[in-house]
């Protein structure tokens, strides 16, 4: 197709487009004037009846805490099928683990930026567990803390030298972390089934609205999502910069 | 709909087309960032600051890693595969 014709086929197509998103914003309601049962249900019951003042978490960790079991397990085999495609193939060898350091490192990091990469990797650990913590509080959660935790050794991994810190957090290591996480957010709502009758009921005490400790399983569920995305985003970083630093390419390929 | 909230929708639809209209994936990693960042900011002043914090970590830390990563293996491939070409021309 020629690059006129496909211009032309781009006007009539985005001009159609325009004219419908027009028509169906027009049709929205103003901002902060939705009046549905569903979020006047969910404002009413999840501050009220389960003592979480973070509607975002109550939604994800008790009314829909089993959509979130499923998002777990989505990001759980994504991660798993990252991990297949980008495993040693036949041929491909690794990098010497002596001799030539330079190899061994994504960046020229500076002398400074390698020292302060180990303070990141503790202000942002203490970033994250509050995060996580305080998901039921206020903004945040067990997947924005999890990266978070995520982002720390990776700090450490991009300024010093990769392969060291690779041996530091090994893939079975990461993988332990991630299937903990997720094998522990199933748990919790097997603990649902069995003291409350219903899987991923929360069953704990709601202690007082607005404290760390309160909304019951939520805390432990966003501990749990936590560790999962953490050890998920972890592996999935490792598997694409070991393409990237430690394993050689097929010779004359 | 405030001044603050139109000046974000306007940051994002800037920063969509700037990602689009550059053309070297490299540079496109870092204004796809930049972009993201705009949206944290929109998901902010609409008063969505959950999403703003996932949209935060993911546009900024987990997404880049593995773009550039997959680049600089890319990089790396082509290269060898020059010296392979320039060995056999030998």
């Amino acid at each position: 197709m020629s690059p006129r014709a496909r211009l032309g086929l781009f006007a009539v197509g985005g001009t159609a487009l325009l004219v419908v998103l027009v028509i169906a914003f027009a049709g929205l309601p103003a901002f902060g004037h939705v009046h549905s049962v569903y979020a006047a249900t969910v404002q009413r019951v999840v501050p009220g009846e389960r003592h979480a003042t973070d509607l975002v978490t109550g939604l994800n960790f008790d009314v829909r805490a089993f959509d979130t079991l499923g998002e777990e397990f989505l990001l759980f085999a994504s991660v798993t099928g990252v991990a297949l495609l980008l495993r040693h193939l036949r041929g491909e060898g690794d990098i010497e683990r002596s001799g030539d350091v330079e190899r061994h490192q994504l960046s020229q990091a500076s002398a400074l930026v390698r020292t302060t990469a180990p303070l990141a990797l503790v202000v942002t650990l203490a970033l994250a567990v509050y995060i996580v913590a305080h998901g039921q509080v206020s903004p945040g959660g067990g997947f924005q803390g999890g990266l978070i935790l995520a982002a720390g050794p990776l700090a450490v991994m991009l300024a010093g030298r990769y392969i060291v810190a690779r041996h530091a957090a090994p893939d079975w290591l990461l993988e332990a972390v991630e299937s903990a996480g997720a094998g522990a957010y199933a748990l919790i709502g097997v603990g649902g089934l069995v003291a409350g009758g219903a899987f991923l009921q929360n069953f704990l005490g709601l202690g007082e609205a607005g404290m760390l400790a309160s909304a019951g399983t939520m805390p432990l569920n966003s501990i749990a999502v936590g560790l999962e995305v953490s050890g998920a985003f972890l592996l999935l970083w490792s598997e694409f910069l070991d393409q990237a630093v430690v394993i050689k390419g097929r010779a004359g390929e | 709909m405030t001044v603050v909230q139109i000046v974000a929708l306007a940051l994002v639809a800037l920063g969509g087309t700037a990602v689009a209209v550059t053309a070297d994936p490299l540079r496109q990693t870092l204004v796809l960032s930049l972009d993201g960042l705009a949206l944290t900011i929109l998901f902010f002043v609409f008063q969505a600051p959950d999403v703003a914090l996932s949209e935060i970590v993911v546009s900024t830390v987990g997404l880049p890693v593995i773009v550039l990563a997959a680049l600089r293996r890319i990089g790396k491939q082509e290269r060898e595969h020059d010296d392979a070409e320039g060995e056999r021309a030998e």
